[in-house]
């Protein structure tokens, strides 16, 4: 359970300006839940994940994971950033090791995991490889088994897909929902993409910017386990409008009911 | 097939310049019969070099172990204090303006001071070597850990790694290809630092030799000691460059793939 209340930001700029990065945002997550985070560039989304991640320290409001504020990174969280961010020196095997290793956790049973994670998402035949021999998506599945190897119970991810391709992409998706399937974890899921978006989570936050601050919550009804055959679905596109309403001409829908 | 051709391109073209070279400068000198104590041509130089024998593996293992001790005092120094400079900001403001000053200061003006402070032994050239090569060292490696993007270390803190941890799994390995360039430096400044050494004080070192010749009018001698440091420093440098490649693959330039 995840408690974010009354969070917000501001960053001081290079000329001693204030710029509010996020505003007055409230949000609740249950266990087991993915929730995604969509809006504009600029409207704090990332900002918001750091702060709930410990990473960056709030200038007003809290985080409360399982009745703890949140002040540091947590051992039970993993983070998926935007890029890999895979040690160049470490192997695959390694790299997805790192966590437990800083952790001082690593032991046989953890790499018989990360070996079993790495097999899952199809890098089995290159763990020995180092990450500058994989694609761009191969070596962001690795970051993703670097995020679970030490099994968080909370995973947050920063746009990790959106420095793929659009087929890699739509492939990750998919691939990530039947991870969650298999081994069931809270996650918060940042992205710029609002079909991504609608087809990952429970509920999408919609953000608007300047200041970042929560337009809608938006509940989407598609039954799980879901795949592409779920963007066929009448709801994924109500919902898709209605977060593009949201973003786009957010005057015309500002007030609306609270889906 | 390739490759051979490569081969043959890189190393043999080089080395028929030089034979050329060589060839040019043995006739010059027999055809215009120029002095041997001006320029001697390298036959001679062979011959009065080699016929040192024993001396000159002698004076060669001198100045060699001068580079090596002088060096590795370098590293020693430099890895703990670019650590410090790059870790602490108050040291590094304390320390920045005292290291650029020891290097505007010309080492080699200070070595006749050093043999009075230090004695008239190996110690003088061994801290004139230190004191040459070890900038660059400092410079490089404090570049390369503070330089490690912060994308890395923001993933050593959601892991929660502690600032040993963090220093020894991200900003030394990130920092392996700027150490490596340092050492590059600071190997060949080392060979100048130990022959200024042994210019101002001591009684063997080709630097040693190089003065102790040219006293006598040998020239050729002079000249022998001369290309013995020229290879000298290629082949430390080469060393470097090799035990980077094989200890460090992942820190060779990006080939492009497929």
């Amino acid at each position: 359970m995840i408690e974010v209340s009354d969070l917000s930001q501001v960053f001081v700029a290079e000329d001693g300006g204030k710029v509010t990065a996020l505003t007055d945002v409230s949000l609740d997550i249950a266990d087991n839940e993915i929730v995604t985070i969509v809006g504009p560039s600029g409207c704090g989304k990332s900002t918001l994940l750091r702060l709930i991640s410990g990473l960056i320290k709030p200038s007003g409001g809290s985080v409360v994971i399982d009745g703890e504020t949140v002040k540091e990174p947590r051992a039970d969280m993993g983070i998926v950033f935007q890029a890999p961010t895979l040690l160049p020196w470490a192997t695959i095997l390694d790299n997805v090791l790192f966590p437990l290793k800083m952790m001082g956790r690593l032991d046989a049973k953890a790499t018989e995991r990360a070996k079993s994670l790495l097999t899952m998402v199809g890098l089995g035949d290159f763990m020995q490889h180092r990450p500058r021999q994989l694609s761009g998506g191969m070596q962001q599945r690795a970051a993703i088994c670097r995020a679970l190897v030490h099994q968080p119970k909370l995973i947050l991810m920063d746009e990790p897909f959106g420095a793929l391709d659009a087929l890699t992409r739509e492939q990750m998706s998919i691939e990530l929902l039947r991870i969650w399937n298999a081994d069931k974890k809270t996650i918060l899921f940042v992205t710029h993409s609002i079909p991504e978006a609608v087809l990952l989570g429970d509920r999408v936050v919609v953000m608007s910017p300047r200041p970042g601050r929560i337009a809608e919550i938006v509940t989407v009804p598609l039954s799980r386990p879901r795949d592409f055959e779920s963007e066929e679905d009448p709801e994924f596109r109500r919902c898709c409008n209605r977060i593009r309403n949201l973003i786009y001409n957010p005057n015309l829908t500002a007030g609306a009911r609270h889906a | 097939m390739h490759k051979y051709k490569k081969a043959i391109r890189e190393i043999g073209i080089p080395a028929v310049t030089l034979l050329l070279l060589g060839c040019f400068w043995e006739l010059s000198v027999k055809i215009f019969t120029i002095p041997e104590y001006l320029l001697p041509a390298p036959s001679k130089i062979w011959n009065d070099t080699t016929v040192l024998g024993w001396n000159l593996i002698h004076h060669i293992a001198s100045t060699l172990r001068t580079i090596g001790l002088g060096f590795t005092l370098a590293l020693c120094v430099s890895l703990p204090l670019a650590i410090t400079i790059a870790y602490s900001r108050i040291m590094s403001v304390a320390i920045y303006p005292l290291l650029v000053l020891t290097q505007s200061v010309p080492k080699v003006a200070l070595a006749p001071i050093l043999i009075v402070m230090l004695g008239a032994n190996d110690l003088p050239k061994i801290i004139v070597t230190f004191l040459i090569s070890f900038f660059p060292l400092v410079i490089s490696i404090t570049t390369g850990l503070v330089s490690v993007p912060p994308e890395y270390i923001e993933l050593a803190r959601s892991v929660r790694a502690s600032r040993v941890r963090e220093l020894l799994s991200i900003r030394l390995p990130y920092a392996i290809p700027f150490i490596f360039s340092g050492i590059k430096v600071a190997i060949t400044l080392a060979v100048v630092g130990a022959v200024v050494g042994e210019f101002v004080a001591a009684e063997n070192g080709l630097g040693y030799l190089i003065t102790s010749s040219m006293a006598y009018f040998k020239t050729p001698v002079a000249f022998g000691a001369i290309l013995i440091l020229a290879l000298t420093s290629i082949s430390l440098f080469q060393t470097v460059v090799l035990i980077e490649h094989f200890l460090f693959p992942w820190a060779r330039p990006v080939e492009r793939q497929r």
